[in-house]
């Protein structure tokens, strides 16, 4: 009981995954800034505004919205996080979970922050948010079958396995899936989707801070808003760490290893940095027509190619 | 279900961080309707430029607007010195054109990075204002100021570019240049970008007759109007250049006229340049000693589009009346086409497209009496006072 319960709150979950997405989350605030000629944040100030959010900035509730609801949507969000990156970062670290079927939940794990994104600004009261969560619910409609075909392309490639443990142990008796010519088109796909699924530009629709005022987001503050910082920061990490384990072979942290792990996620990161900073936003019909035909095609394109082993 | 939602725009907005409300009314994510209210900030330009002295309402129309800062002096020099019937020499023709065209390449650069800003593309934004610097530091070495240069006056300029500045001024231009090449290209060789502004907020060439939009929002729509042609001031007749007009109308077309209107700009002043190596170093101001009666109109391109003056001299040392209209103000009502039909995120970047100018459009005030705080005059009684005085004078003549 008490290893769950150490596993789930510090090692490898919540507090191990918030530390570490807040100095990715930091990595990118630092590359958009050199990017872009400007100097950019210290190393901690992730956790500075977090705990400035936290502490010090009131809380202002909105008048005419469901407070309960609104109030929840955050915590919901962080849980969700925090148990989709136990399930990832465990298998990730070497340690089975001994349960069979784990890719699935992850899937599900994945989508309950954006969803509660969604029900909490709804129980805002603000239009601004309704049509932030508009375009987030059509925005999840649209990747999630993505990333499903994305995780089917992984199933047929590791031979039937829906245990993530398991994959990347195939993919270190064999190679990496991302060595193949199937992996490389599953990689971009699920780049593309991580993407959406962070709500970086080009998809960052549902915030467009120039257009809906940071949308879904609009209404809070204080220390709901530096909850929900705080699974945007989970998400960072969890998200490509999910890629690593499913594609690239997964992290070994024992001596030169260590690096290398540091490394690939560097790398991903660098390349969701990379892709927001060399694009405008996208409209949100544009972007379920992106999901829609040319990505799932790459899928499907992956998945064909994987069944024939290549 | 027809049930329409208020998307407001402004007071308070990160689209554009100035006084201005928009109301989208939508229907999901289509704008069915618009309207808009300005007038958060009034100022009283017009009426305390009839308190001030010539030379004074200079500095104070120069503060109409901070970034086209320039183009009201010109509009103004040009009203005064139809009043007074004087021609300028050529070297302050050449520097006023210098000043006027450095103004339109930073204030173009300026709207370039917006736009990016406003379509989430933040490198562009961060790129186009970094190389805005060197044009405000070139401000800074002819005139003192990177803004609000206060370089005109009735009969010339104030002050003079020496032979000594000009091979500076030539690099700036040179690597203004190099960086155009280079934005033109993150803007025309991106496909999301296309995907973002074609077709979107179109403008046809009846819409621009039907609501007398000017400038670049009117060229993009394929209406060639241009003053600085159309009724010569200043420099342009001396100098080879054309007016750059684009067809589709779109935002795209917009960002397109903008961009290439700098290269001609850039031609322009390489070419004021070699004019002013001709001229007499110095001979920068022709003395004016009293203005007559009498009324004179100043028109100027600024880089928004028509700035336009109307001066009435009653033969003292202050305007009698002094009638402002800048671009913004006509650009504004074309919304009403543009934005209806379209969804949220075109409608933002339509409304960013036409470069607004709050500061511009608005310069009525409410007095207020500084002592007891009471208000003397709303807007209202402003126009009608002003009408009052504008007939008195006119039964006068």
């Amino acid at each position: 009981m008490e290893t769950y319960l150490f596993y789930f709150l510090i090692y490898p979950g919540f507090l191990f995954a918030a530390v570490i997405g807040a100095f990715l989350s930091w990595f990118d605030r630092k590359i958009t800034a050199r990017v872009q000629f400007r100097k950019g944040p210290p190393l901690l100030q992730p956790f500075y505004d977090f705990f400035k959010l936290l502490l010090v900035k009131e809380t202002i509730l909105p008048a005419r919205g469901a407070k309960g609801v609104f109030l929840a949507a955050p915590v919901f969000a962080v849980f969700g996080a925090t148990m989709a990156g136990v399930f990832i970062l465990l298998p990730l670290m070497n340690i089975t979970t001994g349960f069979h079927g784990d890719l699935i939940v992850i899937f599900y794990l994945l989508t309950i922050p954006s969803l509660t994104y969604v029900i909490g600004a709804l129980s805002s009261g603000n239009p601004l948010a309704a049509v932030g969560a508009s375009r987030e619910m059509k925005l999840i409609m649209s990747y999630e079958l993505t990333f499903l075909l994305v995780m089917a392309g992984i199933i047929i490639k590791s031979g039937q396995s829906i245990d993530l443990y398991q994959i990347i142990q195939i993919q270190r008796e064999g190679s990496p899936f991302i060595g193949s010519f199937s992996g490389v088109l599953l990689f971009i796909v699920a780049i593309f989707c991580l993407q959406a699924k962070l709500a970086l530009v080009p998809f960052d629709m549902p915030e467009a801070e120039t257009e809906i005022c940071d949308g879904i987001f609009i209404e809070y503050s204080g220390t709901p808003y530096a909850m929900i910082r705080l699974s945007k920061y989970m998400l960072f990490f969890i998200l490509p760490a999910f890629i690593i384990a499913i594609l690239m072979n997964g992290i070994k942290l024992e001596g030169i290893h260590i690096l290398w792990a540091i490394l690939k996620l560097l790398a991903v990161v660098l390349l969701l940095t990379l892709i927001r900073n060399t694009n405008p936003r996208v409209k949100i019909k544009q972007a379920i027509r992106f999901f829609f035909t040319w990505m799932n095609l790459l899928a499907i394109i992956a998945i064909v190619l994987a069944i024939f082993g290549l | 279900m027809s049930k329409q939602t208020l998307i407001p725009i402004g007071p308070y907005h990160p689209l554009q961080e100035e006084p201005e409300l928009f109301k989208l009314y939508c229907e999901g994510e289509i704008v069915k309707d618009i309207k808009w209210e300005t007038g958060y900030n009034h100022r009283g330009i017009e009426k305390l430029s009839e308190k001030k002295s010539y030379d004074e309402v200079f500095f104070l129309v120069e503060r109409i607007c901070g970034i086209c800062s320039t183009s009201h002096p010109f509009a103004f020099a040009n009203s005064v010195e139809e009043i007074i019937n004087v021609e300028i020499t050529n070297r302050a023709k050449y520097i006023r054109s210098i000043i006027g065209e450095l103004e339109r390449i930073h204030s173009h650069l300026l709207w370039v990075g917006l736009a990016g800003h406003f379509l989430g593309y933040n490198t562009v934004f961060m790129w186009a204002w970094k190389y805005r610097e060197p044009v405000l530091d070139l401000f800074e070495m002819i005139a003192g100021n990177r803004n609000n240069y206060a370089m005109f006056k009735i009969g010339g300029v104030r002050r003079d570019i020496e032979k000594a500045k000009i091979p500076a001024i030539q690099e700036v231009l040179a690597l203004v240049k190099k960086k155009t090449d280079l934005l033109v290209g993150a803007v025309t060789d991106d496909p999301v970008f296309h995907a973002r502004t074609k077709g979107v907020g179109v403008l046809t060439r009846e819409d621009i007759v039907n609501f007398a939009a000017v400038g670049p929002t009117a060229r993009a729509s394929g209406v060639d109007i241009d003053i600085r042609r159309d009724d010569p001031y200043a420099a342009y007749p001396l100098v080879n250049w054309k007016v750059i007009t684009s067809e589709a109308g779109d935002v795209f077309a917009k960002a397109e006229v903008r961009l290439l209107e700098m290269y001609e700009s850039i031609s322009i002043i390489e070419q004021c340049l070699e004019g002013l190596k001709r001229e007499k170093e110095g001979d920068i101001d022709v003395k004016v000693k009293h203005i007559p009666e009498g009324y004179g109109i100043g028109r100027a391109e600024a880089p928004r589009g028509e700035v336009f003056h109307f001066v009435v001299s009653d033969g003292s040392n202050s305007p009698a009346r002094h009638k402002i209209r800048a671009p913004s103000y006509t650009n504004i009502a074309t919304f009403k086409k543009s934005c209806v039909g379209q969804s949220i995120s075109d409608a933002t970047i339509t409304l960013a497209a036409v470069d607004p100018c709050y500061c511009c459009t608005e310069r009525l005030a409410v007095a207020i009496d500084r002592n007891n705080g009471q208000r003397i005059m709303n807007a209202k009684e402003i126009i009608e006072h002003s009408t009052q005085i504008t007939n008195r004078l006119l039964n006068n003549e």
